[in-house]
Parts: C-alpha cells; sequence; structure tokens
C-alpha cells in the first residue's frame, strides 16, 4: 500500500514559519518506526502556494492535501492514509460552498482553475536537489537552444511567444532582449530583478525557493540569445531561503557544467552571482537597482539611456523579473505556439497572482492571462470570508488601483487592468469586504510610497507626503470641502512629473479611489459618517436607553470616564470625551450599545 | 553637424543635433524655470520643474534631460505646464521656513524667484514642517538643513568638480537630507571647505558664514578678479558693499575655474583687512625687523647678492619659488637667476 508513495511536505517561508521543519523531523520519526522509511520518501519542497493553510503537505501519487497539519497528526497521517489508503478527514480542506471536505488536489477549487506553468515545479520537487529538476525536463530548453538554434532563432521565439516581462510594466520581453542584443560592446550583463518589495506579493520568493533552476535556465538562454557572459541575481536580503537556494542551485549547475565555461562544450560561456539587496522598495526600480550593484545609494536615474544601452557599470544591459526569467525555459522548451496559446490577444501565457485579504483561500495563484476577476476571486478564493459582500479588490499593490464589483469580470490583462486605472503590477491582488473603508486603504498604500520615495524627484518627495496628510485628515473627520480637487489635481501633477515609476504610480489609489468610491470619501467629509465603520475617529457610540439595563459595566470599563449614569438606569456617554475605543461595546452584556 | 528644426511654443527653431529642449529653448530666448541644472555639472533631472510638453510623449518630460528630435512640438508655458510647475513650487515652499526677511539668500534665491513668478505661497499643501538642527559648527559654511530642496547640486558639485564625494542623500521619502556621511557636521567630515557646493545651492541652505548680515545682494557690487594666492589663475567676484570687500562669490564665467574655487580664495580674502597683513618691505636691523622703503630693500638685495657671488661663486646662491607667484613671475625669477646671478640653482615648491 504505502509503496512509491511520497509526502510533499512545503517547507517554502510561509509553511516554514508555521512549523514545517518540525513536521518533516515528526514525519521521518513516524516512518521509520513503522520501517517505512525505504519505502515512502520525504520531501520538502518550495512553496505549495496555499499557505493561509499552512503547514501543507501533498501525498503522492494521488495528490491528496493535507491542511494545517502539526507533528500531533503525524502518526494518524501515517497510519491511516500512508498505510491503509484512506483519509484522515479532519486534515482535509472543506469546500465553502458545499461544505463537503475534499482530498485531491484536481477537486479543490484552488488548484482546479489554476494553469501552473511557472509554478509547475513549485511544491512538487525538492529545489535543493538539481536532479530532481532536470528529471521533470529542467535544462531541457537549454540543450534545445546550445545545440539546435542560434542566438537570433532563440529571440525570434521569445519574440513570437508574447511573453512580456512580469516584473510590473509588462514591457515585451523579446523586444526588450533585442535592444541589449543590438548594442555593440565588449561586456554587457543581465540582471534578474528579485526585489519584490510590493506589499503582498510573494511569487518571485516562491520561484527562487521553490523552483530556482528554472530562473537559472531562463537566464542563460537569455544570455545566448543576447551574446551576454555575466549576469546578477538581485534578490532583496529579507529573502534568506531564496538566496540559499539559489546559491545551492548555482553551485550545482556549475558542477553539472550549465554554468560557467564551455557549457555543455558549446564554448558558450556565463557566470552568475547573487547579490543581496540594500532593503529599499526603490531598488527594484532597474537604474537603482544597478546602481545599487555599483555600491551606490539606490536611487533611479533618468532614462535613456536605457540599460540596453548603458546599463551596470556603463555596460549594455539587460534586466528582467523573475517569473519573466523563470517563463522562458517553458516557451524554449515547448515552442512560442505553445506559449502564446495561453492567454489574451496582448497578453500571453500565464500569470501568478498573490491573493489575499478577505477571502476564503489565501496564496499563490497562476492562471492564464484573460481570466476573469470573478473567476480567480470566487473560485479560487472560494469567495469572501464570513460570508460577508465583496466591496473591492486591489490589484497591483502600491502602484495599482481598487476596482469595485462592477469590475469583477474585467478579463485581466495588462492592457485591461491600466485602461480601468489599475494595474497589473507584481500581482498583488488583495481582497476587501464591505467593513473596509477605502479612504483607509489609500492612506495605507499613500503610507508606503511616502515611506519609500527615494526623494530624488520633488513631486513624490513632497507631494506623497501632502497626499497622505490629505487622506489621513479625511479619515480623521477633519477633511475640507476643497479637499478632493487639491487631492485630484495633487495626485494628477505627480503622476505626470515623477522621475520614476514609483512617483508615477503613486497616485493611482488614489485616482481609482476617486473614480471608483468618490462618495465614500464625501461620506467623511461632508456627512463625517466611515460608510463601511471602519475610521474609529468617525464613529459615534450611543446606549440604547430601552436595552440598557443600567449595570454600569461600561461606565467602569470606559478609559475616558465618559459614561455616566445611576444604577438601574439607562447610562450615557458624553460625546465629547469619547476616545472611540470600543470598550463600552465589548463590556456590554445586553448588546445596547450601536456604534455607527 | 546635424540640425534639427523643431517647434517651440509656436515658433520654428533649428537647433544642432544632441541639444536638450532646455538648451534649446535658451538658445532662443525662451525663459524655463530650473532648480537643479547647472552646466557645470551633469543633469540629474531631479527638480522637475522645468517640465514642457511635448507631443506624443506621455506625462511632462524635463526640458533638462530630454533631446531635441527632428519635428518635436514643445509648448513650455501652457496651462497644463505651467500649472504643474506651481503644484511643484508650492510643495516646495510649503516644506520651507519662509523666513525671507533674515535669509541672507534673499534677493538672490531661485525658489524666491520662481515663486514669486507663480505666485506659489506654500498654503495649500499646509502640512509637517522639518525642524532640523542648523549646522553651524565652522567658520565658512552655514547649512541649514530645513531650506535644502534636495536638488542635489552640493553632491554633485563635490563629487565632478571637487572629486571629493563628501556630500549624499541620506533618509527617504519626506525625510531625505542632504549632507555629509551620517549627517556629521561638516567640520567632523572629510570636508575641505572649497565651498563648491555653496556656489551651486540655490536657496539659502548653504551661504557664506562670513556674510551673513553683512549686506543684502542688492546692495553688493560685484567685481571680478583674479586671486592673488597663487598661480593657477582662478577668476571670482569680490563682493563690494560700501568700498569694503565682504566675501567672495563664485563667478560662473570665470575662464579657468568656472565656479570652483578652493578654500583660499573663496573664504580668504578677509586677509586683506589683516592688521599683521605685510604691507611694506622689512630689512632686520640690529635683530628686529624694521619698515623699510622698496628701493632701499631692493638696493640691500642686490648688494648682498654681489658680494656672495664675488665671495664663493655664483653657485653659492639658489632661489626657491613659490606657488603664490603666476607663471610669468616663476619664469622671470628662473631667467634672473642664469642669466644675471649665473647659477642653474633654480627650485620651485611645487616641483615635486
Ligand atoms: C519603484 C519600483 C519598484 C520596482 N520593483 C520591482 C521589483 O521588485 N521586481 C521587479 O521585477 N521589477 C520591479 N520594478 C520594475 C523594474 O524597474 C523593471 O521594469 C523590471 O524588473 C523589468 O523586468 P520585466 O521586463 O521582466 O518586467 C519596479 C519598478 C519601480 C518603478
Ligand atoms: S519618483 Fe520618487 S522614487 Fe522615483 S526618483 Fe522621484 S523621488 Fe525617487
Ligand atoms: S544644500 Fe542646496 S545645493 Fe545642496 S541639495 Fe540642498 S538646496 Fe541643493
Amino acid at each position: 500500500m504505502a509503496e512509491n508513495k511520497r509526502i510533499l511536505v512545503c517547507a517554502g517561508t510561509g509553511c516554514a514559519s508555521s512549523g514545517a521543519h518540525k513536521l518533516i523531523d515528526a514525519l521521518k520519526v513516524e516512518l521509520k518506526k513503522q520501517g517505512l522509511e525505504e519505502t515512502v520518501s520525504i520531501v520538502g519542497t518550495g512553496c505549495q502556494g496555499f499557505c493561509e493553510k499552512g503547514p501543507t503537505l501533498v501525498i503522492e501519487p494521488e495528490d491528496i492535501l493535507y491542511t494545517s497539519v502539526t507533528p500531533e497528526d503525524v502518526a494518524e497521517i501515517v497510519a491511516t492514509d500512508i498505510m491503509k489508503g484512506e483519509r484522515v478527514e479532519r486534515l482535509l480542506l472543506v469546500d465553502q460552498v458545499t461544505q463537503k471536505p475534499v482530498s485531491t488536489l484536481s477537486e479543490i477549487r484552488f488548484f482546479a482553475k489554476q494553469h501552473r506553468i511557472v509554478l509547475k515545479n513549485c511544491g512538487v520537487i525538492d529545489p535543493q536537489k538539481i536532479e530532481e529538476y532536470t528529471a521533470r525536463d529542467g535544462y531541457a530548453g537549454l540543450q534545445k537552444v546550445l545545440k539546435e538554434m542560434s542566438p537570433e532563432e532563440v529571440l525570434e521565439e521569445v519574440k513570437k511567444s508574447g511573453l512580456r516581462g512580469r516584473g510590473g510594466a509588462g514591457f515585451p520581453t523579446g523586444l526588450k532582449w533585442g535592444f541589449c542584443r543590438q548594442t555593440p560592446s565588449d561586456k554587457k550583463y543581465i540582471i534578474c530583478n528579485a526585489d519584490e518589495g510590493d506589499p503582498g506579493a510573494f511569487m518571485d520568493r516562491s520561484v527562487l525557493e521553490g523552483d530556482p533552476h528554472s530562473v537559472i535556465e531562463g537566464m542563460l538562454i537569455g544570455a545566448y540569445a543576447m551574446g551576454v557572459d555575466e549576469g546578477y541575481v538581485y534578490c532583496r536580503a529579507e529573502y534568506p531561503l531564496a538566496i540559499k537556494h539559489l546559491e545551492i542551485a548555482i553551485r550545482q549547475a556549475e558542477e553539472a557544467g550549465y554554468l560557467g565555461n564551455n557549457i555543455l562544450n558549446s564554448g558558450f560561456n556565463f557566470k552568475l552571482r547573487v547579490f543581496a539587496g540594500a532593503g529599499a522598495f526603490v531598488c527594484g526600480e532597474e537604474t537603482a537597482l544597478m546602481a545599487s550593484i555599483e555600491g551606490k545609494r539606490g536611487m533611479p536615474r533618468v532614462r535613456p539611456p536605457f540599460p540596453a544601452v548603458s546599463g551596470l557599470w556603463g555596460k549594455p544591459t539587460n534586466i528582467n523579473n523573475v517569473e519573466t526569467w523563470s517563463n522562458i525555459p517553458h516557451i524554449l522548451r515547448n515552442g512560442a505556439e505553445w506559449y502564446a496559446q495561453f492567454g489574451t490577444e496582448k497578453s500571453k501565457g500565464t500569470k501568478i497572482f498573490a491573493l489575499t485579504g478577505k477571502v476564503n483561500n489565501t496564496g499563490l495563484v497562476e492562471v492564464p492571462m484573460g481570466t476573469t476577476l470573478r473567476e480567480i476571486i470566487f473560485d479560487i478564493g472560494d469567495g469572501i470570508q464570513n460570508g460577508k459582500a465583496f466591496k473591492a479588490v486591489q490589484i497591483g499593490g502600491p502602484s495599482g488601483g481598487c476596482l469595485p464589483e462592477s469590475m469583477l469580470d474585467l478579463e485581466v490583462d495588462y492592457d485591461t487592468l491600466t485602461k480601468a486605472g489599475a494595474m497589473v503590477g507584481s500581482g498583488g491582488l488583495v481582497i476587501m469586504d464591505e467593513t473596509t473603508c477605502m479612504v483607509d486603504i489609500a492612506r495605507f498604500f499613500l503610507n508606503f510610497s511616502t515611506k519609500e520615495s527615494c526623494g530624488k524627484c520633488t513631486p513624490c518627495r513632497e507631494g506623497t507626503k501632502r497626499m497622505y496628510e490629505i487622506l489621513d485628515r479625511i479619515t480623521k473627520g477633519k477633511g475640507k470641502a476643497e479637499d478632493l480637487d487639491t487631492l485630484e489635481n495633487l495626485a494628477l501633477t505627480i503622476k505626470a512629473t515623477s522621475l520614476c515609476g514609483l512617483g508615477q504610480f503613486a497616485p493611482s489609489p488614489i485616482l481609482a479611489t476617486l473614480k471608483y468610491f468618490r462618495h465614500e470619501f464625501e461620506a467623511h467629509i461632508f456627512d463625517h459618517k466611515c460608510p463601511a465603520h471602519a475610521c474609529s475617529a468617525l464613529l459615534s457610540y450611543t446606549i440604547d436607553a430601552e436595552k440598557c439595563k443600567g449595570c454600569g459595566m461600561c461606565a467602569k470599563n470606559c478609559p475616558a470616564t465618559c459614561i455616566t449614569g445611576e444604577k438601574k438606569k439607562p447610562y450615557v456617554i458624553k460625546e465629547e470625551d469619547c476616545i472611540k475605543c470600543g470598550t463600552c461595546i465589548e463590556k456590554c452584556k445586553f448588546d445596547a450599545i450601536t456604534r455607527a | 553637424m546635424e540640425w534639427y528644426n523643431l517647434t517651440i511654443d509656436g515658433c520654428e527653431v533649428r537647433v544642432p543635433k544632441g541639444t536638450t529642449v532646455l538648451e534649446a529653448c535658451r538658445m532662443n530666448d525662451i525663459q524655463i524655470p530650473t532648480l537643479c541644472q547647472d552646466k557645470e555639472l551633469t543633469p540629474s533631472g531631479a527638480c522637475r520643474l522645468c517640465v514642457v510638453e511635448i507631443e506624443g510623449m506621455r506625462n511632462l518630460p524635463p526640458s533638462c534631460v530630454t533631446q531635441v528630435a527632428q519635428g518635436m512640438v514643445v509648448q513650455t508655458q501652457n496651462t497644463k505646464v505651467r500649472a504643474a510647475r506651481k503644484v511643484i513650487l508650492e510643495l516646495l515652499v510649503a516644506n520651507h521656513p519662509l523666513d525671507c526677511m533674515t535669509c541672507q539668500k534673499m534677493g538672490n534665491c531661485s525658489l524666491a524667484e520662481y515663486a514669486y513668478e507663480y505666485g506659489a505661497t506654500g498654503e495649500i499643501y499646509k502640512g509637517e514642517k522639518r525642524d532640523l538642527p542648523i549646522d553651524s559648527g565652522n567658520p565658512f559654511i552655514l547649512r541649514d538643513p530645513n531650506k535644502c530642496i534636495s536638488c542635489g547640486k552640493c553632491i554633485k558639485a563635490c563629487t565632478e568638480i571637487q572629486g571629493r564625494s563628501i556630500l549624499d542623500f541620506s533618509f527617504r521619502g519626506f525625510d531625505t537630507q542632504v549632507g555629509p556621511a551620517f549627517n556629521l557636521p561638516y567640520n567632523e567630515s572629510d570636508c575641505v571647505f572649497c565651498g563648491s557646493c555653496v556656489s551651486v545651492c540655490p536657496v539659502g541652505a548653504l551661504t557664506e558664514k562670513k556674510m551673513v548680515g553683512m549686506g543684502r545682494s542688492w546692495e553688493v557690487s560685484k567685481v571680478q578678479t583674479t586671486c592673488p594666492f597663487c598661480g593657477t589663475g582662478c577668476n571670482f567676484d569680490l563682493n563690494v558693499k560700501d568700498g569694503k570687500v565682504i566675501g567672495v562669490t563664485s563667478n560662473p564665467d570665470s575662464p579657468v575655474n568656472g565656479k570652483a574655487l578652493c578654500v583660499k580664495g573663496r573664504f580668504g580674502m578677509d586677509m586683506i583687512y589683516s592688521p599683521t597683513r605685510l604691507t611694506t618691505p622689512l630689512i632686520r636691523k640690529d635683530g628686529v625687523l624694521v619698515p623699510a622703503e622698496w628701493d632701499e630693500a631692493i638696493a640691500l638685495v642686490a648688494a648682498k647678492f654681489g658680494q656672495i657671488k664675488k665671495e664663493s661663486g655664483p653657485n653659492a646662491i639658489a632661489a626657491l619659488s613659490s606657488a603664490h607667484c603666476t607663471n610669468e613671475e616663476n619664469y622671470l625669477m628662473q631667467k634672473f637667476m642664469r642669466a644675471v646671478i649665473g647659477t642653474n640653482n633654480v627650485d620651485h615648491c611645487a616641483r615635486t
């Protein structure tokens, strides 16, 4: 029964922090105890994508997913599933629609609607073993390229695939490679941008942790196409596991002859090194990133010259995002036509989104471009938590925008999102329900941009701060009638005059919320009300005299001592002194206090 | 040379390829406000005040770093452009001390000049303002970081002209500051006080400390002169008020040095009024230095040289000249030694 079984335990950063390593140890001990250590293998994989329910494990070959597994569950899993082939029901996922447990990956909505190309190996192979990568066609793309194709042919193939950069702007990858290839120079570089600074996005980390060789192979193919012999992976220092796996993978690839001199006897040389980032969001901007590698302060510079003409150390340089590079081996292995069948007319292939917020299933989701928001949120994400109503989805992090329910049937790709006032960006999808205040959300993202602005250009350095101040005062009920015009004018000016993408897109969360949720701003400013009841300064607490039993619990616990009354008679809250902490509501046993 | 035709504010102009839009405007007497641009420094495109509208371009590109192209159509003064510039100025003014009444830079401040032109009061974006300590720990440069507009020119002057790289940005966003490493005061950094940073600062963030309170810019007349300290021949402007030199400022048109100077030239001119300054030759008589007339002093030197040469031969005399002297003076010195004294014993303090 137990023969040929593999237990894939997710050991990505998310599950590792919720106890995956202890789980692996417990499994080893239990399998040994049952004499199964030879027949059943345990694999610590990269992210399986279902971080919300971690630690997760999958039992192959049946593909059974167990979630929120603890070391205490191990004996039962081994006895029931591994040895008897039966399911441990209490650890299975419950489908939110049918309310029934589901066991196999293909039955689980979260996985069933995904189409995994980049994440194909993530959560399935041991990322620290190159042989697991090669066993699943790893480095086949490189072999094919070096044996059968000229650099021009590789470039053509990438152009034909329609792949666009996954780092945010969606620039056609083949076109960019062509610019770098064209620039004559004795030395050129390629860089993998793994700075991933958008709050909420973690697909690049997962790819590097779970399938580092796919990025290396992509870079090798790119280097061959562009005539480059040296590359860097600029990875944020906050990703130690990704850096570790990448370094192991580079060493193994060197030993296997995929990296170094005369790769696979083709005469092609390529050296790759990892550079740990300097801890600023703006270092993800390509010119700031290169300055950072050169040892300077990570600050963007004006383009042109573009990196393809003058990049790292003044040499022609091509920068692509982790996910972009990771797509390349698949394109070369299976052909451009195969790749181009996925996606929409102008956005080909798949995109990984990081689904978070008030949705039942959170985690990494890879879907073909053109999938609707509704499918992502309600099928894959299994709808809104606690049966609440959907309100908005924030796409693209601090450079993106919030889209309302009326946009749920939008087919997500680069162009539709930009047109709608959001952005694919790095692919963060934060789902909000009726309890989220849209002004507050805009304020949250502005706070991020304000802190991360590099300070070089005036509109971004000074302007983001002022936008934040205006939003802050609106959420505190101190908004002025003219604030919306001031805000909009400032936002449009910052967008039009900032030097780099950070400043140009920092106003997006405001512009999109002003477009779709203007009434919420107005309610704050003119009615002094927060429709979502989220902005504490705008709430007012009242005691319903009918329901109040005069127990005095509220008054006893009020830190501002603004509740007065006599025992057995209705108590009253003195509005002016109330600090809106909500303690009284929590303490009242008779539901007599309302917040509005 | 290849020439491009373009239209600026409706006028056809012709400029060489490689010209920036800003240069093209200036060649044609079209005024564009700039705060971070300086012809001696590499462009950074940071202040964004020089934005213009260019047909077919997304956003409002900064003219200082946008190169002209054939057939380009540029608008430098339309409502959209002027409104954007006004917003940028409003933002800068909103975070500025506005103590112009006592600011040394008054009358010579680019921010004030443009704020006046565009009517930026700083009211509309009123909010938090910086409150940073003033760096006055050295005798030469007064640094008020609250007035800094982060244009980055001082950083570039220090790095690109002086090659010292003492200054850079620190912190991020609204907290961005410009100064020496670790925000040390100037006197604790490796600064050599050449004052190049002061010469490029468009506002009152960096000023000549000794000139503070000594005169308003409109009371001062500028007298271009050559620095007497050494033979390089740097030019600068003596700032003269009521017949008295109150300080030195760079003259950007100086052919030798541009705005660059060294600490002696820029900050050492108070030696003019030094009570210990030598104003006549001194002759030691009975062990005491006594003021003398030039004729007497020269006659004495000539007599002594003649005597030494006669008694011990010309090679008993040597001359060491100084970097204080000009090339011409140095030439004359060696000529005198070889032709008049008859020796090759000549040397110069800057030889090694
Ligand atoms: C403020 C800012 C932050 C960025 N951060 C990232 C990042 O973390 N990762 C990334 O791949 N691209 C980032 N980018 C985009 C890069 O500048 C660049 O366009 C991208 O790496 C190009 O790769 P691609 O063509 O594969 O998308 C950022 C851009 C800006 C303006
Ligand atoms: S837009 Fe912001 S982050 Fe970009 S250069 Fe300007 S100040 Fe720096
Ligand atoms: S000190 Fe002056 S020159 Fe330096 S950045 Fe500030 S404003 Fe610019």
